[in-house]
């Protein structure tokens, strides 16, 4: 099968650190993908490059390629709002937006202007809620602020927020790593349900969560991929040294 | 004397300090700071405590309600009405409003959402040195540049919208409403800039790329998102310049003309309360209520700052104590 992302000679540079080096990497569609390895190693900048966050910060550089449905998200005439919509961020802290729950999951629905008459975001709204398994929880404070909910629940929300957009990607920054068990698991679950519409990438440095969730590895270290391949192959019979050296928590 | 002067501190190191243990001492300097801290506020109340006794013999010859709503101003014949002076001032004052919080907002907005950090690493200081600048040096570049031009610009502006009270122009002279309020509103803009970019900065980044991440832009991120949040501490900021407005004097006693009339055209002169009393206190004392009249005018303006002050103090309070939570 074709991969869903493709990711070409990536090198990034902030100021004068290296952050990436050259990143080759093919993203299948409609699994997930987690990306691990230890703190710093630019896990978290190769998934910036996906929705074109790294350009916010003026002092990064970047060159090589990044395609997604064989398209380059950095070429010129690209907007970014598309590319932005159709990768989806879930942050590692929830960060709802200073409005109801509600106008929370249909603020990207009104931005992009997806719903033209009104009555559907009603219907969108409920549904996004239910696929992120908010619905029950919220179904009687639609219109209270987002900021009342419980951070598991923000975190959610904010799945929903995104899943709103209607995204083909969804892009996990450690999700799980600020929430209590019970909340986590909750996220976990609802990767594992959404993964058959989505491609998910996860980062995580939890060995257990990638164990779990992962239908392709990704390791890096010091801005480099080490080694990617299925979860068979990674976590019982390593070809790198230094794959193995992490899993058995070296660094 | 000599000894015993030498020996002050060795009686007070040697003799006192073993008496006071530690907590003892502690105490001491926590009183000691805390009298130190309450002392502006001490003063502030001395200041109205004396501003309302020196008050006192106007009132007892007027009532307050024909003070403030009086439009004569003769001291020779022991009329004193602060009305004109009091419209004076909020006229002068919401000029400058007018004139300088929408172009606050918008560099406001840009220097903390859109510039380079480069950007406004230059622009924020360079505003801080247009906040120093002596207020006497804004009321002379008002006197050579903004009051001729106002002139000018008065007559043409009377042949096109003279039949609007607003824009008739009564006053042959720049020295109006409308200098008073461009000088003001010069100088109140560092001020309105600076606040209202510290509260854009309460707002989390986190949230600004929550939005951004959806795929909105980022006018849409600060319409939908940063704006609503801050709204309360943008009104703080506007009335924290209003309230630095209503008590500015040099600078705008030099421009507005000082005529004791109610204005009703931005084209007319107006006479402020700061102006009234720094133009008038100490001369022609021997005017029997002129000291309390004066005081009067004092109080009455001290009062208005002092509200403007409580409600944008109110308004940042409300939005910083949210930030945090």
């Amino acid at each position: 099968m074709e991969p869903h992302i493709q990711v070409r000679d990536l090198n990034v540079y902030y100021e004068k650190i290296h952050a990436l080096k050259d990143i080759d990497l093919e993203i299948p569609r409609h699994q997930i993908t987690v990306i691990m390895g230890p703190s710093g190693c630019g896990k978290t900048t190769l998934l910036k490059s996906l929705n074109r966050f790294l350009e916010l910060n003026e002092s990064t550089r970047m060159s090589g390629n990044i395609l997604i449905d064989g398209e380059d998200i950095y070429a010129l005439g690209v907007d970014v709002t598309e590319v932005r919509k159709k990768a989806g961020l879930l942050a590692q802290h929830p960060f709802p937006l200073p409005m109801s729950i509600y106008d929370n999951v249909a603020y990207g629905l009104r931005i992009h202007g997806m719903c033209p008459n009104g009555r559907s975001v009603d219907a969108k709204v409920q549904h996004y809620l239910l696929e992120a398994g908010l619905w029950e929880e919220v179904k009687d404070r639609l219109h209270f602020p987002a900021t009342g909910l419980s951070v598991g629940q923000q975190q959610r929300l904010c799945l929903a927020r995104g899943l709103a957009i209607e995204p083909e990607i969804l892009l996990g920054d450690e999700p799980t790593s600020a929430l209590d068990p019970i909340s986590a698991q909750h996220i976990e679950n609802r990767l594992m349900d959404l993964k058959n519409e989505y491609t998910i990438i996860l980062v995580t440095h939890i060995l257990r969560q990638a164990k779990r969730l992962a239908d392709y590895v990704v390791f890096m270290y010091l801005g480099k991929v080490i080694e990617s391949g299925l979860p068979g192959e990674i976590f019982d019979n390593p070809q790198e040294e230094r794959t193995l050296a992490y899993l058995e928590g070296q660094f | 004397m000599k000894a015993r002067r030498v020996l002050q501190p060795i009686w007070f190191s040697s003799v006192l300090l073993p008496f006071l243990n530690r907590r003892v001492k502690d105490r001491f300097v926590g009183g000691a700071f805390f009298l130190i801290t309450i002392l502006p506020f001490a003063i502030l109340l001395v200041v109205i405590v004396s501003l309302i006794l020196r008050t006192q013999p106007i009132l007892s010859a007027h009532s307050i309600g024909e003070l403030l709503t009086g439009q004569k101003w003769y001291p020779l014949k022991g009329q004193f009405g602060f009305f004109p002076f009091i419209a004076g001032t909020f006229w002068v004052t919401f000029m400058a409003l007018i004139l300088a919080v929408p172009p606050c907002l918008l560099s406001a907005i840009y220097l903390s959402e859109y510039c380079r950090p480069r950007i406004s690493a230059v622009a924020k200081p360079l505003l801080d040195l247009l906040a120093g600048i002596p207020s006497v040096v804004y009321g002379v570049w008002g006197m050579v540049a903004i009051v001729p031009l106002v002139q000018v610009f008065s007559s043409h502006v009377n042949k096109w919208l003279g039949f609007i009270p607003l824009f008739s122009k009564n006053n042959p002279t720049g020295y109006s409403i409308l200098s008073g309020g461009i000088v003001l509103a010069v100088m109140i803009t560092p001020f309105i800039i600076a606040v209202t970019c510290e509260v854009l900065r309460t707002v989390p980044d986190g949230t600004r790329l929550a939005s951004l991440a959806l795929g909105a832009t980022k006018w849409q991120t600060i319409k939908y998102v940063v704006l609503p949040q801050t709204r309360s501490g943008i009104f703080a900021g506007v009335v924290f310049g209003a309230s630095r407005a209503l008590g500015e004097t040099m600078a705008v006693l030099m421009v507005v003309g000082n005529v004791a009339k109610v204005p009703s055209s931005i084209f007319d002169p107006a006479y402020p309360l700061p102006a009234l009393i720094a133009n008038n206190y100490g001369e022609m004392m021997s005017i029997p209520l002129y000291d309390a009249a004066l005081l009067g005018a004092a109080l009455v303006l001290l009062i208005i700052v002092l509200f403007f002050n409580l409600i944008s103090t109110i308004a940042l309070r409300h939005i910083i104590g949210r930030s945090k939570i």
